[in-house]
């Protein structure tokens, strides 16, 4: 584990250092392909609405194979489900669902379990062993478990879904960021800071965080992918969002029985899943390798 | 030694003290609700009085939380509401099955996510450790719905080799429950043969290992000999505590095949709101949780021979 240590003055701009990173990524392929799977959902995601889709929730023709053509002269490029409703636009907007609510519920827990762990690891005495304790509880149920009751004590709302998914997650990243800070806090950086008088606010969020970020993003990558197969399987389960958003599972779920006779309803949306996944994971062993080469 | 195991026992028994106290105030401090979810919508509040007197729910909450916890420890868990029966005649056949799922599991997973971690991490970067490396994150990338889906497409669908379903309504049948083993191995297998892969690539670049090769020992030998019993200790740990999320890929193989095991039980009852078999599928989940860390913590420090207590 490298942390580079730079002092705010001399470092070069914010747009720089993304370019540089970008640049980085090129020493790795499988960083780039996952990279690109991911940018392709993102890219159809952000581009659903204004694409020539038909709408997601209209009943058009029921059992149609991909390829089909449409009545009204078009094309149905991955066929229609069993309800006749167009599997590639509800793929488009199940991925913009899947995208916001996975990133949103990840910011959060990492919000959340990154002031936990630098309270925990800066602070130490009292505070270390509240939070370390709270951590273990949570860390002690099967995180299902966890999602099950809260999911159906509070209602399947996006809102939930983010309380539940930073319930389940904040604890383990809190760990990984205790970690961190205990061998940071001993840096010469940081008694320059308590030196000059800084509160520990400011050493927490200013020293402490920034520097820690290196394994932290390859975490987020993961994390990011097992949310979303999360999300997913909530849907499949029937604890997801309510039904009219099409998220790739709950159409996966709906659509199951009726495999028999019409086999890509279903394996669409599990294999676009997958893809994205698939990305997150890519994107994460290939950020790891980088940072194991410096 | 005992002084390890006995502290970390007395933290067990501490998390299901919270645990339990927890579920108890977030599904039965609301009285009336509880009543409401026995009798039913239609009745009224006389006759939810009347069974609450009835079932000593007008102790205070301290008080019924104790009884509760008694009856629990007694195997107790009450009455399903769903199933009209007391929850412990549902719970044990239940758990008996998944019991039999997981072990099926354990019993693929194991050998084969051990083999191919050591052949990949014997030789670090060379071929067959990319081959399984860029396996396992395939594989892990796949969640249980997706392939469940892919491989019944495949198995019953396609070629019609295998049932589409695992209900088990004639005995115990082999061809029902090869599909769920395997999609839960297929899923599983990675994250072990990753952490297998690194602990076998840590130990190959140890000291030890240089001058076992240097000395002239064939590679079998070494391998055999010097290397798997360190690399082996991790991964140890690692399918231990596997338990743990391993319940959520049983819920979802579960419910594809509608197989009838615990997962299936506890995802009914919440959706159905049947509480006394939530509390008891989370205690019973939350217990095995927290022993199987027990176990690989106590197992480590017996394993590792870098740590001894006298």
């Amino acid at each position: 584990m490298t942390t580079e240590i730079q002092s705010n003055d001399t470092s070069p701009s914010a747009i720089s250092k993304m370019f540089k990173s970008i640049g980085l990524l090129r020493e790795s392929p499988i960083a780039i392909f996952g990279l690109s799977l991911i940018l392709f959902w993102v890219i159809l995601a952000i581009l659903a609405p204004i694409l020539p889709l038909y709408d997601p929730n209209a009943p058009l023709e029921p059992f149609k194979a991909p390829l089909a053509d449409a009545r009204d002269g078009g094309l149905y490029w991955l066929g229609t489900d069993h309800k006749g409703r167009d599997i590639l636009s509800r793929v488009s907007f199940g991925a913009q669902q899947v995208l916001v609510w996975a990133t949103t519920a990840t910011a959060v827990a990492y919000i959340v379990g990154m002031l936990m762990g630098v309270v925990a690891g800066y602070l130490g005495g009292w505070w270390d062993e509240i939070i370390s304790f709270i951590s273990n509880v949570l860390l002690s149920f099967p995180v299902i478990v966890l999602y099950i009751i809260i999911i159906t004590y509070l209602g399947a709302t996006g809102f939930n879904i983010v309380l539940a998914v930073t319930f389940a997650s904040a604890p383990g990243i809190m760990r990984i960021v205790r970690g961190l800070v205990l061998d940071l806090r001993t840096r010469d950086y940081i008694f320059a800071a308590q030196t000059r008088g800084e509160s520990s606010l400011y050493i927490m969020l200013v020293e402490l965080l920034p520097n820690a970020r290196g394994p932290l993003i390859v975490d987020a990558c993961l994390r990011l992918g097992y949310t979303t197969i999360t999300i997913a399987m909530l849907g499949y389960l029937g604890l997801g969002l309510p039904p009219p958003q099409p998220t790739g599972a709950k159409m996966n779920a709906e659509t199951q029985p009726l495999g028999s006779f019409a086999g890509h309803m279903a394996v669409v949306p599990a294999a676009a899943i997958s893809s994205l996944v698939l990305g997150f994971n890519l994107l994460a062993d290939g950020l790891r390798e980088i940072s194991m080469k410096d | 030694m005992l002084i390890l195991a006995f502290r970390r026992f007395l933290s067990m028994a501490l998390i299901m003290a919270i645990v339990s106290f927890t579920l108890f105030a977030i599904f039965e401090s609301d009285k009336l609700a509880v009543a409401g979810k026995v009798l039913g919508p239609y009745s009224n509040t006389e006759q939810r009085e009347l069974w609450l007197e009835q079932n000593g729910y007008n102790e205070p909450f301290l008080e019924r939380y104790v009884t509760w916890v008694g009856n629990a420890l007694t195997g107790d868990f009450g009455y399903s509401i769903q199933y009209k029966s007391p929850v412990s005649d549902v719970l044990w056949p239940r758990l008996g099955n998944t019991a039999i799922l997981a072990g099926l599991y354990m019993l693929f997973m194991i050998p084969l996510s051990l083999t191919l971690g050591v052949i990949a991490g014997m030789k670090e970067g060379s071929i067959q450790d990319r081959v399984v490396s860029v396996g396992s994150v395939l594989t892990t990338s796949v969640p249980e719905f997706a392939s469940a889906t892919f491989f019944s497409a495949i198995f019953v669908f396609w070629l019609g080799w295998l049932p589409g379903t695992s209900a088990m309504t004639s005995g115990f049948s082999w061809a029902e429950i090869f599909l769920p083993v395997f999609v839960l191995v297929m899923y599983g297998f990675g994250y072990t043969t990753r952490m297998t892969r690194a602990s076998m690539a840590e130990v190959m670049t140890s000291h030890y290992i240089r001058t076992a090769v240097l000395k002239g020992i064939p590679y079998r030998r070494v391998i055999m000999k010097h290397a798997l019993r360190n690399a082996l200790i991790a991964p140890f740990t690692v399918i231990i505590l596997q338990l743990n999320w391993l319940l959520s890929g049983v819920i979802v193989v579960e419910v594809f095949f509608a197989y009838k095991g615990f997962g299936k039980l506890l995802l009914d009852a919440a959706l159905f709101g049947d509480i006394f078999v939530i509390e008891a599928c989370t205690l019973v989940a939350v217990f095995v949780a927290v022993f199987s860390q027990f176990i690989s913590d106590i197992g480590y420090t017996l394993l590792n021979p870098r740590i001894r207590f006298t």
